[in-house]
């Protein structure tokens, strides 16, 4: 038996994180997998990889918060948060003043603003529209055939600046086949693809103050993160492991209803 | 934390009345259209009519059975025929769905009332384009599709102060319309009938709004989603002594559960603003959820805009024209602002959710920065959510649960 531990469960539309940390906000171990269409199976395996990297043999007597999409598929969470009070709340934990966070999922994007005492001043989800998120990087990987996590390294690679004008996912497939048609180089297109995310963030709402990012896109494409730096003109801040940044607040919320 | 808690939806007791005298209404409605007499008149909902009830006409309401297929969930059926017809998707979703339904030849009605085989075939049909231009386009495809008179009322909108030249306009318009209408309904227009209509329209009206502001009382003793289900007889049954009657028990009922601290949801937390379109085939489920989450829903736009304190029987004329003309949806940006500001303070709300409906920009009052200003104006969060009043395909239940539950989450903060 586990006791004095905590569980930060995040059951993303794409992926599934758990972390487990300690009463001194310590992470001691965090598992990502996909979510795919049984979130049970998802739920035991990232759960395996957090208890594994943190030397545990189970996680019972753990408190443990879900959030995320698949929130309330957890029987044996102890309670839900949404993943936008999970967000910041970890995202405060890194960066304890008033900042705007941009979190990038897999099918959301969110910009959450926080004043100096970590509270939520406001948010903004994205539309029902896949812009701006995760899918979309991976819908365009895809239509260019190659894989999600190339993504980075191709566009770090441009040496033009390509511009993806269109709103929806579908048009800029559309958009990207007459580049390729034009004989555009691909890692240029790749770029204009980062660029085109940035934008639909920057629409979202207005970035005031200190920006940190977080989310598995940010995790993933550091490249995207200096883009947008460039394009705000100032530093964006990134927490450790910014994939896990919802679970993470999931997992101190735990710890403070046990009142730590 | 936001915790879903069992959920009860209460009842009111008041709503089998209001049951029985809409049952009456479309019985009423179908007997008129298969004899033939009295004559039928569809009419958009804030069109003129107390003029066609002074005339004699039974009225029905397309934009009630609009979210009648909206509520029963039948609405994404029937847009698609409309939409094959040339009728773009993204136009008024109770335009599509009413000409889908038509064009399928299906109603709701017949599933509610055994019986009633269709709507109701007009005589007559009547808008008034304060509400939008669709109405204009809608009425115009029955006319051309039942070969019947349309005639209509066009309004100034997004009229700031209302002008005697903007009255005086309708005004004329209705005195125009009366000798076709005449004809139509083999009645001569009779001033004094007219009257009794109007006053039986204003203490409707007036009876709806004091319903309403029992919700000034906390807890709330009538959700939104109760609201908009008990403004049925102000839709349909204006200008009648039954819709007046109704609300006289309804009032009774809902004084007695303030008094009584008996709210719509146990345990009311937070207060909040409803503004823009009902997503009408998730009623129950938004109302579950709020309940849920121990918040009421306790002031809306759309409840609001059937108060029309303009009606005065010694003016008839001018103060229809003044009723029709004074609504939310007819005005500017800086007189809707402050009638929602106004509102807010007055229900004491802690927030504002804004409902952005695909298909009806007039009614989604998000789209110019009205959520910020307010913000920043009343130093309470609000929050926007995408949705429709009909077109479920427009609606993310995740998303839109969960921006909800997260907003909830901000006001515990």
């Amino acid at each position: 038996m586990e006791r004095g531990l905590f569980v930060g469960l995040d059951i993303g539309a794409s992926m599934t994180k758990a972390i487990v940390i300690d009463r001194e906000r310590n992470t001691l171990g965090q598992g990502v997998v996909f979510s795919g269409a049984d979130f049970q199976a998802a739920i035991r395996k990232a759960l395996k990889k957090a208890q594994a990297l943190a030397g545990l043999k189970n996680i019972e007597g753990s408190l443990i918060v879900a959030t995320g999409y698949g929130r309330r598929s957890v029987p044996f969470a102890h309670s839900t948060r949404t993943e936008i009070s999970c967000h910041a709340r970890g995202s405060y934990h890194f960066f304890p003043r008033a900042h705007s966070l941009v979190d990038i999922g897999g099918q959301d994007s969110k910009v959450i603003k926080m004043d100096d005492r970590g509270n939520r001043i406001a948010f903004k989800m994205n539309r029902k529209c896949a812009a701006g998120t995760g899918a979309f990087l991976e819908e365009i990987a895809n239509r260019l055939k190659v894989k999600v996590g190339r993504l980075n390294e191709l566009a770090e690679k441009a040496t033009k600046d390509v511009s993806i004008g269109s709103y929806c996912t579908v048009f800029t497939a559309t958009e990207i086949l007459t580049k390729i048609r034009e004989k555009v180089d691909l890692k240029d297109i790749v770029r204009g693809v980062f660029q085109s995310v940035i934008q639909r963030i920057m629409e979202m709402d207005t970035l005031e103050g200190e920006v940190v990012m977080t989310g598995g896109v940010a995790a993933h494409n550091p490249f995207l993160v200096r883009m947008f730096e460039e394009k705000i003109g100032r530093k964006i801040f990134v927490p450790p492991l910014p994939q896990f940044t919802g679970a993470y607040g999931a997992a101190l919320y735990a710890l403070e209803a046990k009142g730590g | 934390m936001g915790e879903e808690k069992t959920v009860a939806i209460k009842k009111i007791q008041a709503s089998g009345q209001m049951r029985k005298i809409m049952s009456d209404y479309f019985y009423a409605l179908n007997r008129a259209s298969e004899e033939g007499h009295p004559k039928v008149a569809w009419c958009t909902s804030v069109g003129p009519a107390e003029l066609l009830l002074s005339l004699g006409f039974v009225v029905y309401y397309p934009e009630n059975h609009g979210a009648m297929l909206g509520s029963t969930r039948t609405a994404n059926t029937y847009i698609p025929a409309a939409s094959a017809i040339g009728y773009s998707p993204d136009i008024c979703s109770y335009l599509t769905s009413d000409i889908g339904a038509y064009i399928k030849k299906e109603t709701p009605l017949s599933r509610a009332y055994e019986g009633v085989c269709s709507v109701p075939k007009p005589d007559v049909l009547v808008f008034n384009t304060n509400q939008c231009r669709d109405v204009q386009d809608w009425f115009n495809w029955y006319s051309r599709e039942l070969k019947v008179p349309v005639l209509g009322l066009s309004t100034c909108r997004g009229i700031g102060k209302i002008r005697a030249d903007h009255l005086r306009s309708i005004v004329d318009q209705i005195e125009d319309m009366i000798p076709p209408l005449e004809k139509i309904s083999g009645q001569a227009f009779d001033i004094d009938r007219l009257r009794s209509v109007v006053a039986l329209s204003k203490e409707c009206t007036e009876l709806w709004k004091r319903v309403l502001e029992t919700n000034m009382s906390s807890p709330a003793p009538m959700s939104f989603f109760d609201a908009i289900i008990q403004m049925g007889p102000a839709v349909v049954l204006r200008g009648s002594q039954a819709a007046v009657d109704y609300y006289k028990v309804l009032l009774k009922e809902l004084e007695d559960r303030a008094v009584q601290k008996d709210g719509a949801v146990e345990g009311e937390r937070f207060r909040l603003y409803w503004d823009g379109m009902p997503i009408w085939g998730k009623l129950r489920d938004l109302a579950e959820f709020f309940i849920s989450l121990r918040t009421a829903v306790v002031v809306s736009t759309y409840c609001n805009s059937w108060i029309f304190d303009g009606f005065d029987p010694a003016d008839p004329l001018m103060s229809m024209a003044r009723a029709y003309t004074e609504i939310f949806i007819v005005r500017d940006e800086n007189t809707k602002e402050r009638s929602i500001e106004q509102m807010a303070d007055k229900y004491e709300v802690d927030g504002i959710l804004f409902h952005d409906a695909k298909t009806c920009p007039n009614n989604s009052n998000n789209r110019y920065g009205m959520p910020e200003r307010l913000t920043q104006r009343l130093g309470i969060p609000t929050l926007v959510i995408n949705g429709d009043l009909n077109d479920l395909r427009c609606y993310s239940e995740e998303q839109a649960k969960t921006n909800i539950e997260a907003f909830i989450e901000q006001l515990e903060a």
